[in-house]
């Protein structure tokens, strides 16, 4: 009989610190931030947390330009930091720092932020009158973002399944909570939360089933141990294709693919428009990322067998994403159908892959940095559209704001035709880099899909435009909010990237080319 | 096949300890019943009235109980790093002072917070 004695294997393992700094220092400061949160009094929280997100996410970006050039498995294999990884992470910061301006913003509402005076307190009770009263801010988000932040950095560098879950999660669970603090319409906002934290958690579970019959598949978590395996497979293996289908199933989830998108209009709409335009943007890029590194480094030796489900995604989720967008009549509702369409764009490029994943790969990081300034963009100009209960976000409440307000409508109306991909916007740079790999790929019949959804997605975008700039006012109509100098820098920078991304893409796309190799 | 045997035993006697003392309490126990007892059970809170239309309900109890798990959590990671602490070294020691302190920086939030006040 064996002895099993793990202490005598024990070995230091080496982690390079200077390597994963970026993460240190979104993790470090959101640890410093909640203990800001318990120990300052209250009329100091939200200025130092306001200081310590952007400080602590500026910081990691600057060390992630720093890193550019790495190429190595970091903390024993279990995080990959290569070009991948590190665009990513300076699209995913370069993202949470408009995010951070947005959730900052106090201006718009009467000199508070947007998330609940006080979540303990029940909507429509004395108690949530009270604390509206006294003026009280959770600003337990900071902390909050910083954390689901941090989980996103790890979501697409992660190298073994276990850190991939466990990124998941941390990214997952602030979201979760964040969703549900909305100051307006407060019922409707924890609807969203509860929504979407039943559905995360059932995805979770998919995620993790599928990680464990990969394991009993491969005996290993590592993406080289399992690439290895497929390797050396003959035949069938049916816990090959099961943990596959099933570990795309969490995936797809996050990144709101058909048919496992049923909770992105209903969260997009009931969060606070801030952590909507967060989530719409950094999410999908983080889950992308991490879809891209499991799927070409761990699964690609057995493209074929996942190739064809994928297909069949990508064509729900174009179908989906355009057709449904058009029946909408809400405002969030429709650019969260809109995200949706944009995931089916998304796929499209990651499935159209032959022989070589790296054109396909720096089209789909462009894609995301394009699609994700504009979709910040055209949630904080959401931010704006107001009545007396908050953001007016109904369409008919749209009508007509070209007159009343013709500089927040043209902003509006760019973001929309750069979501619709007309040329000389960001977005048609992205979709033709998206559709040209596709089409080099051998995915000509999605290729042809995905320029029918355009169009048909082209449809209920102008006719926003059309609404805002083509109606007369109604009489009593909502008016524009004059936000701070954070929502006005978030909408400009927006506006810059899909203007500068439209007319030169060429320092991005090669910055993007450069990135594609994964190390595995 | 022999490194089952050890796990069969275990997972015998856990199953015959739990018949045995539901049997035993059953038959042997007395059998004085009260309000309280026929109540349906939910922990720390008064089961029946709930306020009426939804109101709040005191989550003290959850709050003391998910601290518990915490540092039970804690303990978990603890007891394998006290048993091989020799083998890992400085390495070992700061990543459990790390992961300490990060576990009472969520103490000390609920504490500041007044999680930790019974009334």
């Amino acid at each position: 009989m064996t002895s099993i004695l793990l202490a005598q294997e024990f070995k230091s393992p080496t982690i390079e610190y200077a390597k994963v700094a970026p993460l240190l220092i979104v993790f470090g400061v959101a640890i410093v931030s909640v203990i800001a949160e318990a120990f300052l009094p209250r009329r100091f929280r939200y200025p130092t947390q306001v200081v310590l997100s952007l400080g602590s996410l500026a910081a990691a970006l600057v060390v992630t330009v720093g890193l550019a050039g790495s190429k190595l498995l970091a903390a024993e294999g279990a995080i990959a930091i290569d070009g991948f990884t590190l665009f990513l992470w300076g699209t995913i910061l370069v993202m949470s720092i408009i995010s951070v301006l947005l959730l900052a913003e106090r201006a718009v509402d009467g000199g508070v932020t947007a998330f609940a005076a006080q979540a303990a307190a029940l909507p429509g009770t004395e108690a949530e009158r009270e604390a509206q009263a006294r003026r009280l801010e959770q600003t337990e988000v900071f902390p909050l973002f910083l954390f689901a932040v941090g989980g996103m950095l790890l979501f697409p560098a992660a190298n073994d399944l276990l850190t991939m879950f466990v990124a998941l999660e941390v990214l997952s669970l602030p979201l979760y909570l964040l969703c549900g603090l909305a100051r307006r319409r407060r019922l409707l906002s924890q609807e969203a939360a509860m929504k979407y934290f039943l559905l995360g958690a059932f995805a979770s579970a998919f995620f993790l089933y599928g990680m464990a019959m990969l394991y009993g598949f491969a005996g290993t978590i590592s993406f080289s141990g399992i690439a290895a395996a497929i390797g050396a497979k003959t035949g069938v293996d049916g816990l090959l294709l099961a943990g596959t289908a099933l570990v795309a199933v969490g995936l797809l989830f996050k990144i709101g693919a058909a048919p496992f998108h049923m909770w992105t209009p209903d969260v997009y709409q009931g969060a606070p428009t801030a952590i909507t335009a967060f989530m719409a943007a950094c999410t999908k890029i983080a889950a992308f990322g991490a879809l891209l590194r499991l799927f070409y480094v761990a699964l690609g030796a057995a493209r074929w067998d996942w190739q064809p489900m994928i297909w069949v995604v990508a064509i729900l989720t174009l179908g989906v994403g355009s057709v449904l967008a058009l029946t909408q009549s809400d405002i969030k509702r429709m650019l969260a159908y809109s995200s949706i369409a944009h995931a089916g764009f998304l796929l499209i490029g990651f499935v159209g892959v032959r022989d070589h994943i790296s054109a396909n790969t720096s089209a789909i990081l462009f894609y995301l940095a394009a699609y994700g300034f504009a979709t910040i963009g055209a949630f904080a100009v959401v931010t704006l559209v107001r009545d007396a209960s908050g953001e007016a976000t109904h369409l008919s409440r749209w009508v007509g704001l070209g007159k009343r307000s013709p500089i927040v409508a043209s902003v509006m109306a760019l973001f929309l035709l750069a979501f619709a991909g007309i040329p000389l916007t960001s977005g048609f740079m992205g979709k033709w880099a998206v559709f040209s790999a596709a089409w080099q790929g051998g995915a000509w019949p999605l290729v042809v899909i995905g320029v029918v959804a355009s169009v048909v997605a082209a449809f209920f975008y102008v006719r926003v435009i059309v609404l805002m700039f083509f109606s007369e006012p109604a009489a009593e109509g909502p008016t524009v909010a004059v936000p701070s100098v954070f929502t006005s820098v978030a909408v400009a920078v927006g506006v810059a990237a899909t203007v500068v991304l439209g007319l030169m893409p060429e320092p991005l796309l090669q910055l993007a080319a450069r990135a594609a190799q994964l190390v595995g | 096949m022999n490194l089952y045997v050890p796990i069969l035993v275990l997972l015998l006697l856990g199953g015959g300890f739990a018949v045995v003392s539901a049997v035993a309490g059953s038959l042997m126990g007395p059998k004085r019943w009260n309000r309280a007892k026929v109540d349906s059970y939910e922990c720390g809170i008064e089961p029946t009235p709930q306020p009426a239309g939804g109101g709040r309900f005191p989550v003290k109890y959850y709050i003391t109980a998910m601290l518990f798990i915490i540092f039970d959590i804690e303990i978990i990671f603890l007891f394998p790093w006290a048993v091989a602490f020799d083998q890992m070294a400085l390495f070992g020691l700061v990543e459990m002072v790390l992961f300490i302190v990060t576990v009472f920086v969520a103490y000390a939030y609920v504490w500041r917070r007044g999680g930790l006040e019974w009334d």
